[in-house]
C-alpha cells in the first residue's frame, strides 16, 4: 500500500501545492463534514505544542473523526524508555492517522518507515512543520489572490526561524522576491542564500526595519527575535527594539499588504496593529484549520473531486 | 613484472588483495569488512612505501571475493583503494571504489537531535554531491561532508 505520510512539503510539486490549497478553499466554504466519520486520529506529542495540537484536533472533530492521544511525554512510556518506533507500532493498532510532534529531527520520516498508518508531521524539532507551511500559503494565496510574482518581506529571526526557511523553499515555484529583515545575529544562513540563487530565487537582505524599507512589501512575515538566541546580550538589547512592527509604520504601505505571523507573538507586533485591517496573524491561524483538514483528507486517500462533491450535499 | 613490489608478503593463490589503503584507515577497512569473521588466510601488513601516499597497508584475503556492495562501504574513508582479484596467482581483475548513492549503516550522523542518534536504528544517507563527498542524513535532512564523518 502506498504510503500517503506527509513528512515535508519541501519536494512538493507546483501542482501538488495547488492541489492542497484548493482542497483548504473547500473546507473554508464548509469546514464541518462527514468525511472521517468512524476514523481515529491519534495526536502524539511528544512536546508540548498546544496551538498545534488545537489545530490539528479542531480539524478531525470538524471532519467527524474522533481523537486519541497524548499531550505531555511524561506521562507516556517514552519516558520509561520505550522506543518511538514501539510507541508508533502500538498507536497504529488503533488510529487511522497518526499525527505527531517531536523534539528530535527525522522522527516523523522514520515513524512514516515503521508503520503503515499515514503520519502527519506537527513538527519534527528544527527540521519541517509542514502544516505550518500550508497554511502559510493558503493564507498568501488567499489575501493576494495568487502566490504569482509576490515581494515577501521575513522579519526578525532568520536564523532559527523553522517557518521562514520552509515557506521560502515552498515558494520557489512562484517567482517570489523576498526581501530579508533581520540583526546581523540573526540573519539568514547561507545555506538559504544558497538555495536561492539555485532556485533563482530573487533576495534583498536588509538590517534596517522602517516604513521606507517595506513601502513595496505584499506580505510582511513577523517572527520573534528571542533573547536566548544571542550570544551577545549587549547585542541583543541594542537590537530588540528595532524588529518591531508598529501601526505607524503601515501608514505608506500597499493596500494589498498582509501582515502574517506563526503565533506565538511577545512584543514584535506592537498592540495598536491589530486593529489595522492589514493585520492578518488571528485569520492565519483560522486558516490552519482548513489546511489541517485538507491534510486530514489527503493522506487518507480523499481527492478534492470526492472533497468538492461533498460540499455540495 | 610490477608485482612485485605487492610480494613484500607471501603471494596469494585465490582471494582478493586489497591495497593502497592509506595507513591510518587500515584497520578501519579490517572492521567495515568485518575481516574479524573471516576463517581463510588474511595478512594484514601496514606503513609499507608507497610512491602516491608515503606509507600504505595492504589486506590479502585468500579465498574471499567481495561484492560491490561491501567494497564501496569502503568509499567514505579511502576512496583511492584498489582491489586486486587473484586466481591461480594471476590478477584477474582490478577493481576501484565507487562512491555509492546511498550509505546504510555505515556512517553516523553529526547531529545530535537527529532521531538516529536516539533511537535503535539503521542511519541512511543520501550521497548529494560524490566529488566532494556531501552526504545528506535521510532522517534530519542535515548536511556533512565526507571528512567530518564519524563511521558507527
Amino acid at each position: 500500500m502506498e504510503n500517503r505520510s506527509l513528512v515535508t512539503i519541501a519536494e512538493h510539486s507546483k501542482e501538488r501545492i495547488m492541489y492542497l490549497l484548493e482542497m483548504a478553499k473547500e473546507f473554508e466554504k464548509k469546514p464541518n463534514r462527514h468525511l472521517l466519520d468512524q476514523k481515529i486520529v491519534a495526536t502524539l506529542f511528544f512536546e508540548p505544542s498546544t496551538r498545534t495540537r488545537l489545530s490539528f484536533e479542531t480539524a478531525a472533530n470538524r471532519l467527524g473523526a474522533k481523537v486519541i492521544g497524548f499531550t505531555d511525554p511524561k506521562v507516556t512510556s517514552s519516558s520509561k524508555g520505550e522506543t518511538l518506533k514501539d510507541t508508533i507500532m502500538m498507536v497504529s493498532n488503533y488510529a487511522d492517522i497518526i499525527v505527531m510532534r517531536h523534539y528530535l529531527e527525522g522522527a516523523a520520516r522514520y515513524a512514516s518507515e515503521v508503520t503503515r498508518v499515514p503520519i502527519v508531521n506537527a513538527g519534527d524539532g528544527a527540521n519541517q512543520h509542514p502544516s505550518q507551511t500550508m497554511l502559510d500559503l493558503y493564507s498568501i494565496y488567499k489575501t493576494q489572490g495568487t502566490l504569482e510574482n509576490l515581494n515577501i518581506y521575513l522579519v526578525g529571526d532568520l536564523k532559527y526561524g523553522r517557518t521562514v526557511h520552509s515557506l521560502l523553499m515552498a515558494m520557489r515555484h512562484f517567482n517570489p522576491t523576498f526581501h530579508f529583515i533581520a540583526p546581523d545575529e540573526l540573519k539568514m544562513p547561507e545555506e538559504y542564500k544558497l538555495y536561492c540563487k539555485q532556485h533563482n530565487i530573487k533576495y534583498i537582505e536588509h538590517t534596517d526595519f522602517t516604513s521606507e524599507t517595506i513601502a513595496d512589501a505584499d506580505i510582511l512575515y513577523m517572527t520573534r527575535v528571542q533573547r536566548e538566541r544571542f550570544t551577545d546580550l549587549m547585542e541583543y538589547e541594542r537590537v530588540k527594539d528595532v524588529y518591531i512592527l508598529r501601526n505607524k509604520m503601515l501608514e505608506h504601505t500597499r493596500p494589498n499588504l498582509k501582515i502574517l505571523h506563526p503565533l506565538p507573538r511577545v512584543n514584535e507586533i506592537a498592540y495598536d496593529v491589530d486593529d489595522n485591517e492589514k493585520a492578518y496573524y488571528f485569520q492565519q491561524a483560522q486558516n490552519g484549520l482548513y489546511a489541517r483538514e485538507a491534510i486530514l483528507c489527503d493522506v487518507l486517500g480523499i481527492t478534492l473531486d470526492e472533497v468538492k462533491a461533498d460540499t455540495l450535499k | 613484472m610490477s608485482d612485485k613490489k605487492e610480494l613484500q608478503v607471501a603471494a596469494l593463490e585465490n582471494g582478493t588483495v586489497i591495497d593502497h589503503i592509506p595507513s591510518d584507515k587500515l584497520f578501519t577497512v579490517v572492521s567495515l569488512l568485518n575481516l574479524q569473521k573471516i576463517n581463510t588466510n588474511i595478512t594484514i601488513g601496514n606503513n609499507f612505501e608507497s610512491k602516491k601516499l608515503g606509507k600504505k597497508g595492504i589486506i590479502k584475503i585468500a579465498d574471499k571475493f567481495f561484492t560491490p556492495d561491501e567494497i564501496n562501504r569502503l568509499s567514505v574513508i579511502a576512496p583511492n583503494i584498489r582491489l586486486n582479484i587473484i586466481r591461480n596467482y594471476e590478477v584477474v581483475e582490478k577493481k576501484q571504489v565507487v562512491m555509492p548513492d546511498e550509505l546504510k549503516g555505515i556512517v553516523k550522523c553529526n547531529n545530535p537531535k537527529c532521531i538516529t542518534n536516539n533511537e535503535p536504528m539503521t542511519t541512511w544517507f543520501h550521497v548529494i554531491d560524490k566529488e566532494k563527498g556531501v552526504l545528506k542524513c535521510h532522517y534530519c535532512e542535515k548536511e556533512q561532508q565526507k571528512d567530518n564523518i564519524k563511521l558507527i
